[in-house]
């Protein structure tokens, strides 16, 4: 992709509105390539990286709000970004361009599955695919264990919570309402650890390479 | 099974999942499989993890497998109704909350809230792990491999998409 003019170089500061095409068809991009997880790393590269539409700090700080609030990373970052970009229309455009190949894609495989599910090699296929994705959600979530727990006590949060689910079938909300209160209250705020909380802050990503 | 498709349900189950999805997608699996398989058995549980499955193979997040969902349990209203429903409630909680966000710049009570939630959600990862193997691991194969993608990911820097082609590749010579 060529520049029309050589623009001045001022970081994460686009001067004047950027189209609501640019901003679908860059996320278009994003979510048509994004495969296997590990959007951020996708966006990071386009939105940081390629476009500068955002500093690495602005970057951080909207990724901590959507993996804070519910929804899907991708998503939720595509919402706040369109957003900063040109509001309402922008955030609209991002998401659209973010979920429609996949979508369609979805929709698609839907439709055959619904068709040729039965179909020894269909299955045979998804058994394969099936089990290497047990492999990923694993290692997933063994790294992000790896960069945020550091205590004891945290373990002991993640074997409640797997007992509850796993084990016993308690329902999501219920074990939510269980320890979401008990494990906030024991990070309630306290003068001594605010510097042991902060020292995460922005370490708290991989590198994007 | 009811005559008529279930819209309501359908409509009401995702939303649920999608002011539930607080950890992301890997941690309202066991939720998504508990309400489609276990609860509304819209899905058997060889149906959940091949649907899983279709959701790697796509692009974007994985969890827009819920149209392959919707559309199993109901046609194109049903694929719509799933993706309207799991993507909608929480994007606009995402607009509202993000433009209010800074007003709890530096609010401690945040941050006891993001450091408290945090190995609840991978507690609820690991749960989501669980509830796939349950369903997609079957014998000595399908562990093996399970295994050998889990370590070659934590070994390797490599994109996770091309190991679970391979995962596609082996079940096609090796799993029936």
């Amino acid at each position: 992709m060529s520049e029309a003019a050589p623009a001045p170089t001022a970081p994460a500061a686009p001067a004047g509105p950027v189209p609501l095409r640019e901003i679908f068809l860059t996320f278009l991009l994003i979510g048509a390539t994004s495969f296997g997880g590990g959007v951020v790393a996708y966006l990071r590269n386009s939105l940081v990286r390629a476009k500068k539409w955002l500093d690495e700090d602005q970057f951080l700080e909207a990724l901590e709000i959507s993996q804070t609030l519910p929804g899907l990373n991708a998503t939720n970052m595509s919402v706040i970004v369109g957003d900063r970009l040109r509001g309402p229309w922008g955030s609209v455009a991002a998401f659209l361009g973010m979920t429609l190949p996949g979508a369609a894609m979805m929709t698609a495989l839907g439709v055959m599955y619904a068709l040729h599910k039965d179909h020894a090699v269909v299955s045979s296929v998804l058994v394969g695919v099936g089990a290497a994705a047990v492999g990923l959600l694993a290692s997933v979530t063994i790294q992000v264990g790896r960069k945020q727990l550091e205590h004891v006590l945290d373990l002991s949060i993640v074997a409640a919570t797997v007992l509850m689910i796993s084990v016993f079938h308690i329902s999501m909300p219920i074990v939510l309402l269980v320890l979401g209160p008990i494990a906030v209250f024991i990070y309630r705020p306290h003068p001594k650890r605010i510097h042991l909380r902060r020292r995460h802050h922005g370490h708290d990503i991989k590198p994007a390479d | 099974m009811d005559s008529s498709p279930p819209y309501l349900s359908i409509l009401g189950v995702f939303a649920l999942l999608s002011v539930l999805a607080v950890g992301g997608g890997a941690a309202v699996l066991p939720e998504t499989k508990a309400l489609t398989v276990t609860h509304f058995h819209w899905l058997a549980d060889d149906e959940f993890r091949d649907i899983y499955g279709l959701g790697q193979l796509s692009p974007g997040p994985n969890m827009l497998m819920v149209i392959a969902i919707g559309y199993w349990v109901a046609g194109y209203p049903g694929a719509a109704l799933a993706f309207f429903g799991f993507f909608l409630p929480s994007s606009f909680i995402c607009f509202g909350a993000s433009r209010l966000w800074n007003r709890f710049e530096g609010s401690q009570w945040r941050l006891a809230i993001q450091r408290g939630m945090a190995p609840i959600v991978v507690g609820l990862m690991a749960a989501g792990t669980v509830s796939v193997a349950r369903v997609a691991i079957e014998g000595w194969i399908t562990a093996a491999l399970a295994l050998a993608v889990f370590g070659i990911l934590l070994a390797r820097k490599i994109n996770p998409a091309y190991l679970v082609a391979v995962g596609g590749v082996v079940g096609y010579f090796f799993l029936v």
